[in-house]
């Protein structure tokens, strides 16, 4: 590389780690030397690890991580199960136009912010809300239902508000698929299960993958729809880390557990790439 | 926040060659308590220019936390927590009163406000709006609820709503007959009413159809008749009342928790002089009754509630007779440290199936 182009090279690298440095590097430098700050009076603090051990001697902290991670991997699962057909759809047997409208109409809703979404469920699964009124004005309930406050809700606002995120890669992916190794496997002798098995899915696993990410990420770290959907079963743990800051002024406690969601987020993308046998810089590269 | 902040300095610059005072007024309050008409005269008659932003005790501690009391000139935070704040984080700065008109304060207030938040010797707060929570009920559905402990009554189960905060603890503690605030003082005492306090609302947790967060939440609740009784703040249920005259605030029989919000100024506020200008402004009588009107809660003001509506003072004597007012209890400052425990409790509520 001559000199001139070295410069041009870090010049434009530039943006990026600034990018990097200032909002990501930084302030988890400063995270990570509250979270071991220990407080042992007013105004007194000590290094050490007590914060983290706070973690693990409470069992409703680890308990409430669990939970907020069981269920997001669920989430995950169910959006694949959900997305994927309809990726397959709009991918494979829809051309031009329609494929176009139909990509968009998947896209609006993330028009409107995820408070606004939140706010439409609530008022869908309400007790006055209105699929309460219309199952009462069918006659399939009695009396007034209240469908929100449960985990159920939390689920159905977590799989609307990510599905998104799993459709656009499957689609890329499944696009990438030539029709005629379909063909040629019905050629063959293959059946439509066997096909998907054996054609489909180890092609689109790359975008299976990285959307299944994408999705568990989101998730995880999502604090308004399970705090509003969830009611007083609303247990999140990004909910205690902003309980931690905000209301009990613990700042100590909340930077570790930041780190800890951090930490054990990574372990689970990794251990799901592994038993996926697929390799992050595969399934981000495509 | 950049982007606004330029166009205001601009405009203050614009402004500071006609008036030589004229400063930005960065106000960090509660909702209703900065109505616009009042902006706009205070605007008018003195040259500043005020910048709203509406939070509630926790996050405005947490902010000023955030940026070492700077960001801004003039906040209000109950008075409770304001010299235990100080204490740790260091966010006010004391006040002088040479620059407050202290006549148009109701004496006895401004005396327990002072002497609350007093720290090494220095007083931080200054009284501004005062109020109580305590129960708002459906009377037409729910009128056997008369105090907090009804809340968990097999009449009302499932359609019963309160925060998970320090109040709804100190509410219960007082109607199961302990009396949280005089174990302030002693950790382990108020450890034990904690430990009473959270087996009760543990129990309490099927009654509930949800904890609430913000006063509209609560508010759509009652309005929708989904909750017909809940603790909730004074005001929340005399607006209420306005809609739907069942609905009412209640002061409980074991009293209502009396809070007074209060002027104090950060540690690195830049317009101190419009503070004061706006304390003064705020506290005389005719705009403390313009305050109290879209509030919903009466200030400290003497003569305050002199252009107060009828409706509002009606409200204001139907949910409270001599007795109740006499039963009101007030916070005290809390001591640093004791929220610690009350999150542990808190926290385990929430986790309790």
């Amino acid at each position: 590389m001559t000199d001139k182009s070295k410069l041009g090279f870090y010049l434009l690298l530039m943006p990026l780690m600034l990018w990097l440095i200032t909002l990501i590097v930084l302030p988890h430098i400063g995270l990570f030397m509250v979270s071991i700050s220990e407080k042992i009076g007013v105004r007194e603090y000590e290094t050490g690890l007590g914060n983290y051990a706070v973690f693990f001697n409470e069992p409703l902290y680890w308990r409430t991580f669990a939970r907020t991670a069981f269920m997001s991997i669920f989430t995950t699962i169910l959006t694949l199960v959900l997305g994927f057909p309809v990726a397959y759809y709009i991918a494979k047997l829809t051309r031009g136009r329609t494929k176009t409208t139909l990509f968009l109409m998947c896209l609006i809703p993330f028009w409107v912010s995820e408070l606004v979404r939140t706010f439409g469920w609530m008022i869908l699964l309400r007790e006055t809300g209105v699929l309460s009124n219309f199952l009462q004005y069918t006659g399939v309930i009695g009396g007034p239902v209240e469908f929100l406050y449960n985990d159920g809700a939390i689920m159905v606002g977590l799989v609307y508000t990510s599905i998104l995120f799993m459709i656009v890669p499957l689609v890329t992916t499944l696009d990438s698929l030539d029709d005629s190794l379909i063909e040629a496997g019905y050629d063959l002798g293959g059946t439509g299960y066997s096909i998907m098995r054996e054609i489909v899915i180890p092609h689109a696993m790359p975008g299976i993958v990285s959307g299944c990410i994408v999705v568990f990420m989101l998730s995880l770290g999502n604090y308004l729809t399970p705090i509003l959907l969830g009611g007083k079963d609303s247990l999140w743990f990004t909910g205690l880390i902003y309980t931690q800051f905000i209301t009990r002024f613990n700042w100590e406690l909340g930077s570790a557990f930041g780190f800890l969601l951090l930490a054990l987020s990574s372990t689970i993308v990794f251990l799901g790439l592994k038993l996926s046998r697929q390799s992050l810089t595969e399934t981000m590269g495509r | 926040m950049k982007f606004g902040l330029a166009p205001a300095t601009v405009l203050v610059a614009a402004l500071s060659t006609t008036s030589l005072s004229a400063e930005t007024l960065r106000l960090l309050t509660w909702g209703g308590y900065a109505p616009e008409d009042v902006i706009a005269l205070f605007e008018a008659e003195t040259g500043h220019t005020v910048e709203v932003t509406t939070s509630n005790n926790e996050e405005m501690i947490a902010k000023l936390r955030a940026t070492n009391g700077g960001g801004f000139d003039l906040a209000q935070p109950s008075q409770d927590r304001i010299a235990s704040a100080q204490e740790e984080f260091g966010i006010y700065k004391p006040l002088d009163m040479s620059m407050v008109d202290a006549a148009q304060f109701i004496p006895s207030m401004l005396e327990a406000t002072a002497a609350n938040t007093t720290y090494e010797g220095e007083v931080y707060g200054l009284p501004h709006v005062w109020g109580t929570s305590g129960l708002v009920v459906n009377t037409a559905e729910a009128g056997q609820v008369t105090d907090y402990t009804d809340l968990c009554d097999a009449s009302v189960a499932g359609s019963v709503s309160y925060r998970l905060k320090r109040p709804t603890l100190i509410g219960f503690a007082y109607s199961m007959g302990l009396d949280p605030f005089a174990a302030y003082s002693d950790a382990d005492a108020y450890q034990g009413i904690l430990d009473e306090v959270e087996a009760a609302l543990i129990e309490c947790k099927p009654n509930v159809k949800t904890y609430w967060d913000g006063g509209d939440e609560i508010k759509n609740l009652l309005r929708s008749g989904e909750v017909v009784a809940a603790m909730a703040w004074d005001t929340g249920g005399w607006q209420l009342n306005a809609d739907n005259a069942d609905i009412t605030f209640v002061a409980p029989e074991a009293g209502a928790l009396g809070w007074i919000d209060t002027f104090v100024l950060p540690a690195r506020g830049r317009a101190d002089e419009a503070a004061y200008d706006w304390i003064n402004f705020v506290m005389r009588p005719e705009i403390a009754s313009m305050i109290t009107n879209t509030a919903g809660n009466f200030t400290a003001a003497v003569d305050g509630d002199a252009e107060v509506s009828a409706e509002l003072k009606a409200r204001y004597q139907g949910s409270f007779d001599q007795a109740a007012i006499d039963n009101i209890k007030w916070y005290p400052p809390v001591p640093a440290g004791l929220e610690a425990l009350e999150g542990a409790t808190l926290d385990r509520i929430n986790a309790s199936n």
